[in-house]
């Protein structure tokens, strides 16, 4: 599995309320919320954003609520990883449960600024910094969780279990 | 063996002898709950599954978030829950004027007990370790899933062990406990880990207050917050439950990633400033600053909406009038708690100083309705986030503080100690 896009950056914890905010939350539409992911700290996300870009940020990312709407909101939108610090860890989950990549790797969000272009190989962690011909290398997923990336989320997996 | 309290609750539900750190296992489910945000959307991913639920004592759907349902959407996802709970017989059916909050309906209703394995479509289902039970909070793909199969995985998290000692001081309760300890690790200060509570201190602590305590854990990153099992646990749970219920305590040689002992009786009010839980000041740094204005003020949530919150509101608003420029809402948590209210005279001292006394919801705690703030405004507020745009414009402030201290800042019109209430 691979991705390339540009950058879009932003800083320490990134909460849902601000990926998502709640008063959008009466809507479980994945196209109409994307339509305001970001909104609250970049009302240009949603005109910037172009399938395959890469969000990246500081620690603690996507830490706030459990709502499964902020990612979805991301990957909706168009972005194909975010690459932070840390994670919260609800995010986390539901990142990998609806097939969304997410790596951790502290060296690439340090160095990666603002509209650079990157490529990702999740089979490997690396993450190549086209712009600044650098490399930078995320620990890869566990195996358990690749296949659920892979198979594109946990009902698919739980389906193939079941044989169903 | 080695195992910290929460990694003993996994490894038995996962079936497993032993689990160490890291580990990713399967464990069973206990209780699965999701609320009227969450649970329409974990519908359609169920039906994907599975046609009815895995067991419907153990799924419960939770109307609180925008109940009484504030607009048309609204009303449509929580009929959807209805319908669902209805359609599938579950045996907990939940609508709105017969229940609450969710992260205080499912103790108070006994759905949850010692030694289970809980996951809610809820960030704050972490309370439920002041039950000594495993609570965490999970997406809605998680959520469908464990309605589905009764299964869910999990990273077993290793863990911060939290010495409490000593007794805290009056007007000092587990809000300000919380706040403390939030200021002091950061809010990422135990991501993806347990926070386990221990020490002699704990013995001052009330169900009430630990339920605040263990709420506030993700505030912190953490996986879940939980307390050891002791007298007054069983004493709640009996009094609550008729379900069986286990105990589990922790290794003597558990593994802990650290051990912070935290002298309760050194911790003084404490008020969490915008935009992070993790900003903590003291009321006697507050005390030396200018006096912080507000407009409004929520005593309510998941975090502080229970009965000994609003009895100690209520001791400091009594025979007292709120500012006059201050809107107040008083939220119990619970439909039990209030009708209580009523009973025992609290409703009564909070409308006759001049608070509109609401019915059960989360409320404005999310900005939802039933208190969103305009612009510029500034709120002190008993519940468990102050994100930016969490209560309304994203140019109005949060800062979080215990029921006392909202009730004292309510009089006074601005930030206030609740400890010079009298004076
Ligand atoms: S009271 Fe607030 S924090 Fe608690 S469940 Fe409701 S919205 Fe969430």
């Amino acid at each position: 599995m691979k991705a390339h896009g540009k950058v879009l950056k932003y800083g320490d914890n990134v909460d849902t309320d601000v990926i998502i905010p709640a008063r959008y939350l009466n809507s479980f539409d994945a196209k109409e919320l994307a339509s305001h992911a970001m909104v609250d700290i970049d009302p240009t996300f949603v005109e910037r954003v172009e399938v395959g870009d890469i969000m990246v940020a500081g620690k603690n990312f996507g830490c706030g609520s459990s709502r499964e709407h902020a990612p979805l909101a991301l990957k909706t939108a168009g972005v194909s990883c975010v690459i932070a610090k840390s994670f919260a860890r609800i995010f986390y989950r539901n990142s990998i449960n609806i097939g969304f990549a997410i790596l951790e790797c502290e060296a690439a969000v340090d160095d990666i600024d603002e509209g650079n272009q990157v490529e990702i190989d999740f089979d490997t962690g690396t993450i190549y910094n086209k712009t600044k011909n650098k490399e930078y290398h995320a620990q890869p997923f566990p195996d358990f969780l690749q296949k659920m990336i892979q198979v594109n989320g946990l009902v698919n997996y739980v389906n193939e279990k079941k044989g169903k | 063996m080695s195992m910290t309290m929460t990694q003993k609750i996994l490894a038995d539900h996962a079936g497993l002898k032993e689990v160490v750190a890291g580990q990713l296992i399967e464990a069973k489910l206990d209780v699965v709950m999701a609320n009227d945000i969450t649970g329409p959307m974990a519908l359609p991913i169920f039906k994907q599954m599975a046609d009815k639920v895995f067991d419907k004592d153990k799924v419960v759907l939770v109307p609180d978030h925008f109940t009484p349902n504030k607009d048309i959407k609204s009303a449509e996802n929580a009929k959807a829950i209805q319908d669902f709970s209805r359609e599938q017989g579950l045996t907990y059916h939940m609508v709105q004027g017969k229940c609450g909050v969710e992260h205080a309906i499912l103790p108070e209703r006994g759905i949850v007990v010692a030694g289970e394995c809980i996951i809610g479509a809820d960030s704050h289902t972490c309370s439920y370790g002041a039950l000594g039970a495993f609570g965490t909070g999970v997406g809605t793909t998680d959520i469908a899933t464990g309605m589905a199969t009764g299964e869910l995985w999990f990273k077993v998290p290793s863990a911060i062990k939290f010495v409490l000692k000593n007794k805290p001081q009056k007007y000092v309760s587990g809000k300000d406990i919380i706040l403390h300890i939030i200021g002091q690790i950061g809010v990422d200060g135990a991501l993806y880990k347990s926070m386990e509570f221990v020490g002699d201190g704990i013995q001052y602590l009330t169900m009430d207050d630990r339920f605040t305590i263990c709420n506030m854990a993700i505030e912190a990153g953490a996986k879940n917050g939980i307390f050891p099992v002791d007298e007054q646990t069983i004493a709640y749970i009996e009094e609550h439950s008729k379900k069986e219920y286990k105990i589990y305590e922790a290794d003597e040689d558990a593994i802990y990633d650290e051990v912070i002992e935290i002298d309760l009786s050194q911790i003084v009010p404490t008020v969490a400033f915008p935009h992070l839980p993790g900003n903590a000041h003291t009321m006697d740094e507050i005390n030396q600053l200018e006096k912080i204005y507000i407009n409004q003020v929520v005593i309510g949530s998941c975090t502080n909406g229970r009965m000994t919150d609003l009895r100690k509101a209520a001791a400091i608003l009594k025979g007292k009038t709120v500012h006059p420029e201050v809107r107040v809402m008083v939220v119990p948590a619970t439909q039990k708690i209030f009708v209580q209210c009523i009973q025992e005279g609290l409703a009564e001292i909070f409308v006759e100083a001049g608070c509109a006394f609401n019915t059960p919801s989360c409320g404005p705690c999310m900005g939802g309705h039933m208190g969103v703030m305009a612009k510029g405004e500034k709120c002190v507020s008993t519940s468990n986030r102050n994100f930016v745009g969490r209560m309304g414009d994203t140019e109005s402030l949060i800062y979080l503080a215990s029921p006392e201290t909202a009730a004292a800042s309510a009089i006074a019109g601005y930030i206030a100690d609740p400890r010079k209430v009298e004076e």
